[in-house]
């Protein structure tokens, strides 16, 4: 795809895919962050009946991508399941999807604190952090900085606002050293990239990357991005809403 | 026309000493001798309407009053009840004798201070108390127990009591419920809510009697068919014709706007002259505005203040009394005053724009002069030329005692589903029971035994087709098959999302001084809408509360502003008019465009233009769409006038976009106001079949495919989860503060859409989005109306009809919802940006 937008972290090249994916062309690895299955039937267990359709929609949005970048390794970094007992609640036909999904290539499951313990059952490797090439992949960014960094938990969003009209979207988050990927996960919320939990990370200019239907955006950030419409709070998504309880990352 | 013959009878409320007597009706003989001899101690006598609804009473007959304001209305609902309870011995168990609904907080309290005083003259003892969200939750729960004789409150709170494990007992033996207001609740979602709460009262309280009371209104019957079934009417006497004058100075008529800047000093020299004036306006902005110029001339210091729904309670409070005392001249307010608390002071209502609806005309007239014998003095402002129509319309249409009757809507399924979810709060319900009690409300009589199975079904597990649910089910069988609640929380759950009043996200506003580091505190000056004040940047001003304010940043859960000395805002915050125009009005406003002979009362520039649009283009006749197109700089423009109000227009100018980018027209935008639509586009779209255009088809697959990307629609879609319990409501100051993660409805919408797109919270939205956001109901009623009647006009330029439309483009343009373009003007400012040096 001649849109595709990319961008080095820590000398790699990364290509920034529509669907919140990134991918890593030298390594032929496609990477998810913050897959939340079964987020829906989490909810439902404490009284807000959610459709149960999140998890299909996830794996058909992650086939789609597995689809077009064909990868040999695909890394999930973390949080892949909503909850402990999340796997066991799939259905036969979203287990198999499941297993189908990028049959042949190696995967690599990243814990996160929503999953600690992903099913052995998935196949691959499950560990708490992994270094291929100049890249670290782990769920959670360090406290200090480590070079080429590829974390999520964080779920960055960004609000773009023109002619009195403002949209809200995902993004990814980078200064060329560490990047933040945006949750995939079809019921997995957002965080402002004005929240200091994204700003701390990052010492100087950044940049964020929002997802478009069909291609990433390069929208706003800090410093050399000083452009950006700064966004109001979390809270001041149109249609957003706290169901049950507060979520926290 | 004076009220029961020829002396005039002013009953203002119904608690004022200044009435000289009437002579007595027959019917007196229906008085017991103690309110006969109230009556004649303050020189009054009872109302024929009021002898009526005390004779209807004593034969267990429902009713509904129709009476204009002024006509002792609420005192004749409470009669019946009162005498009932005057006859009963001093000493008896406390029980709910009289239940009153209003649908206003502020109204039920001010209805209860006035009933105190005929009870307390009288000596009745009868036990009178309210019931509010403002009410204190122990007072509340003792209401349940040990309730008064008379208990006024809100539709929420009677759906509340209904879903109280109380609520047998403590309506075995209500007698009568007394709706007031009854006009401006019924056809609405809390109408639905209300119907649904009397079919209630009805099972648990088989003996009682309801009153309904409303103003003036096109049609009674569905109002009688909501009440109870076998309710009779009675008419009040009708007041005086009020008088209506049309502000409209031969000079000067501007083309376009909604601000009648041109007539404030007239409107300012209309207060000086009256004793007190209410200046109505359509949206909050406007009131702003309005308020800020009156000021800006007001050299003489009158006493004028502002008042909407934004303002901080504590400020609206302050207003309310300052007008209750009488120390204000003029107050510049919104629809939240259209209702309600009875100002007597009041003898000049002034209305800013179009009236939008005869019968909204008519209520806010009636605020001026609550008595009967002199007429309710108005002036309407109309701020611009289409303006001046709907004005002269909505004055002939009151003149003549015409009245727009709405479209009934069907019962919303998402307000059902709430109800439902209620019912088994109250106790274990059977299915066949409840669909039947449900069907005898007005609302849901045609409601099918499969969508009431399909809303038990998602208040029970969701109703999804896939069954994954069953475990966390809310609702479950008892033995016997009925309905219970799975878990005490989802009663709880339930209590707290109880209503169908979904605001939008506010956003407090405070007051800082300058020089403080933003976020440092402040007064809060009241709340603004979130995706307004998203949009502002620090240094932005706008107004509000009356003040011309400086945006200065977020901090937390409040934005921060300071005073600013600029004399105009930069952003304005206008939003278009808050009420589409109605139905009925809009047909006499194309009737009068259609007809040159009535031409003549119009002022002398809106004549004129009219004239030459008849000389230059074509005025269409009765029954005919209009559609010109013409070129102007570098654009193609497709101009029509439907009349039909903003909404359907937007709707429209959303589904025509999509076609004539199918056609290749290349269409770049559109504006929509509230008589015309304006679409402009590369390409000369005058050679197009407009039959084909305008086809009613494109409510087919057109509005599907917009509907999946839509945000009105996905806004409405959140609505309906949240009444339908869904999702839980979010509550200021509920919020947790520090990082939080939030979750769009947007993100459900679309999960629920690719694989459930018949699920029943879909289709609830669909029929809220047909009559609400979209009116698409009205938008196809139009489409069938034109078909085979569309005149085309191929224009060399903008013709004189066209010009407040394409006036309007700036401001209101809508370039259809494209998100992409959105991002990719952001991605180029960044270039841009980066690129300068």
């Amino acid at each position: 795809m001649t849109d595709d937008l990319s961008i080095d972290v820590n000398g790699e090249t990364l290509v920034l895919d529509a669907s919140g994916a990134a991918w890593w062309p030298e390594q032929a690895t496609l990477v998810f962050a913050d897959i939340h299955f079964e987020k829906g039937s989490s909810y439902a267990r404490r009284g807000a009946l959610l459709p149960p359709y999140d998890t299909r929609t996830t794996l058909r949005r992650m086939a789609e991508a597995i689809a077009r970048r064909a990868p040999r390794r695909i890394v999930a970094l973390g949080d892949s399941f909503h909850d402990r007992d999340a796997a066991e609640r799939l259905d036969d036909g979203e287990r198999a999807a499941l297993a189908r999904l990028g049959r042949g290539a190696e995967w690599v499951w990243i814990t996160g604190n929503h999953d600690p313990a992903p099913p052995s059952w998935l196949g691959g490797a499950i560990v708490p952090e992994i270094r291929l090439a100049g890249l670290l992949f782990r769920h959670e960014p360090g406290v200090f900085f480590q070079p080429g960094e590829i974390a999520g938990h964080l779920h960055p969003c960004t609000t773009v606002t023109r002619r009195g009209r403002s949209l809200r979207r995902r993004c990814f988050v980078s200064d060329g050293r560490r990047m933040v990927l945006p949750a995939f996960g079809a019921y997995a919320g957002g965080l402002d990239l004005r929240d200091p939990a994204i700003g701390a990370l990052f010492e100087g200019a950044f940049g964020a990357f929002a997802l478009g239907t069909a291609r990433v955006y390069a929208v706003a950030g800090r410093g050399a991005f000083h452009s950006m419409r700064r966004k109001a709070s979390e809270e001041s998504q149109p249609n957003a809403i706290a169901i049950a309880t507060v979520e926290s990352p | 026309m004076s009220a029961a013959g020829t002396t005039p009878s002013p009953q203002p409320h119904f608690a004022d000493a200044q009435c000289p007597p009437l002579r007595g009706g027959e019917g007196d003989s229906f008085l017991p001798e103690a309110f006969a001899n109230w009556f004649a101690s303050r020189g009054w006598s009872a109302r024929p309407h009021q002898l009526a609804l005390i004779e209807r009473a004593a034969q267990g007959k429902s009713v509904l009053l129709v009476a204009p304001t002024g006509g002792g209305k609420t005192l004749a609902g409470f009669l019946p009840s009162l005498i009932e309870l005057a006859a009963l011995p001093a000493r008896r168990p406390r029980e709910l004798h009289t239940l009153y609904i209003s649908p206003l907080k502020a109204l039920a309290v001010d209805v209860a201070r006035n009933l105190e005083t005929p009870v307390a003259e009288m000596g009745l003892g009868v036990r009178i108390e309210t019931r509010t969200g403002d009410t204190p939750a122990s007072r509340r729960q003792r209401q349940k127990t040990l309730p008064p004789d008379i208990l006024l409150t809100t539709p929420e709170q009677l759906a509340l009591l209904i879903a109280s494990r109380e609520a047998p007992r403590l309506f075995k033996n209500l007698r009568a419920v007394v709706l007031d207001e009854l006009h401006a609740i019924n056809n609405t979602k809390r109408g639905d809510l209300l119907a649904l709460g009397l079919a209630r009262l009805r099972a648990l309280a088989p003996g009682h009697r309801s009153v309904g009371l409303s103003a003036t209104v096109a049609d009674p019957k569905p109002l009688m068919e909501f009440l109870a079934p076998g309710t009779e009417l009675v008419r009040g006497a009708a007041g005086a014709q009020p008088e209506i004058s049309i502000l409209a100075s031969d000079a000067h008529v501007p083309w376009s706007g909604h601000l009648a800047r041109h007539a404030m000093a007239d409107v300012l020299d209309a207060i000086r002259r009256a004793k007190t004036s209410l200046v109505f306006v359509n949206t909050r902005a406007q009131a702003e505005l309005t308020f800020q110029q009156l000021w800006r001339l007001n050299e003489d210091n009158l006493a004028i203040a502002l008042h909407h729904g934004s303002l901080a309670p504590a400020q609206r409070r302050k207003v309310e009394s300052a007008m209750t005392r009488g120390n204000l001249r003029a107050v510049v307010c919104t629809s939240t005053l259209d209702l309600g608390i009875d100002w007597g002071a009041v003898d000049n209502v002034i209305c800013i724009g179009a009236p939008k609806g005869a019968a909204r005309l008519v209520q806010r007239i009636g605020r001026a002069n609550h008595r009967l014998d002199e007429p309710s003095k108005a002036l309407l402002v109309p701020s611009n030329r289409f303006e001046v129509l709907e004005c002269e319309a909505a004055r002939d249409a009151v003149m003549a005692g015409e009245l727009d009757g709405d479209r009934l809507r069907k019962g919303g399924l998402d307000v059902l589903a709430q109800h439902v979810l209620g019912s088994a709060c109250a106790a274990p319900f059977d299915a066949d029971a409840l669909y039947a009690e449900i069907a005898s409300a007005s609302p849901y009589k045609s409601l099918s035994r499969d969508e009431f199975d399909r809303v038990l079904d998602f208040v029970a597990t969701g109703g999804y087709a896939l069954k994954r649910y069953d475990r966390y089910a809310r609702l479950r069988r008892t033995d016997e098959g009925k309905w219970r609640v799975a878990h005490p929380r989802v009663a709880q759950q339930y209590r707290m999302n109880v209503g169908v009043i979904v605001e939008d996200p506010m956003i407090d506003i405070r007051l800082q001084s300058k020089g403080r580091p933003t976020g440092a505190g402040g007064r809060s000056l009241g709340q603004l809408e979130e995706y307004f004040v998203e949009q502002l940047v620090p240094g932005d001003t706008f107004t509000f509360a009356g003040d011309v304010l400086r945006f200065e940043g977020i901090r937390e859960d409040a934005a921060y502003v300071t005073r600013t000395r600029d004399p105009e805002a930069q952003v304005p915050s206008y939003n278009g008019g808050k009420f589409p125009l109605s139905t009925f009005l809009a047909q006499r406003v194309r009737e009068m465009v259609s007809k040159p002979e009535t031409w003549d009362v119009l002022p002398e520039p809106v004549h004129e233009w009219l004239r030459i649009q008849e000389w230059r283009s074509i005025i269409p006749k009765p029954g005919q769409l209009l559609v010109e197109t013409f070129p102007r700089g570098a654009k193609q423009y497709l101009v029509c006038y439907p009349f039909e109000g903003r909404l359907a227009h937007q709707t429209l100018g959303m589904l025509i976009t999509r076609r004539l980018e199918r056609l290749r027209m290349r269409p770049l935008g559109f504006s929509a106001n509230e008589y015309a639509l304006a679409i402009w586009a590369l390409r000369d779209m005058g050679g197009l079949d407009m039959a084909k255009l305008f086809d009613e088809d494109m409510l087919g697959d057109d509005l599907d495919a917009w509907l999946a990307e839509s945000n009105l629609y996905k806004r409405t879609f959140r609505n309906c989860a949240i009444i339908a319990g869904l999702i839980e409501r979010r509550f200021p100051g509920r919020e947790k503060t520090g990082r939080q993660v939030t979750f769009s409805s947007d993100l459900i919408y679309d999960v629920l859409r690719e694989h459930e797109p018949d699920h029943i919270l879909l289709r609830a939205t669909y029929e809220d989005a047909a009559t609400g956001l979209l009116d698409i109901a009205r938008l196809a009623e139009m489409l069938a109306r034109v078909r085979g009647r569309i005149v085309t006009k191929r224009l060399d330029r903008v013709s004189p009809l066209a010009v407040p439309a394409l006036l309007e483009i700036s401001k209101e343009m809508v370039a259809g919802e494209a998100h992409e373009d959105i991002l990719r003007e952001a991605e180029e400012s960044l270039i841009a940006d980066a690129m300068r040096i």
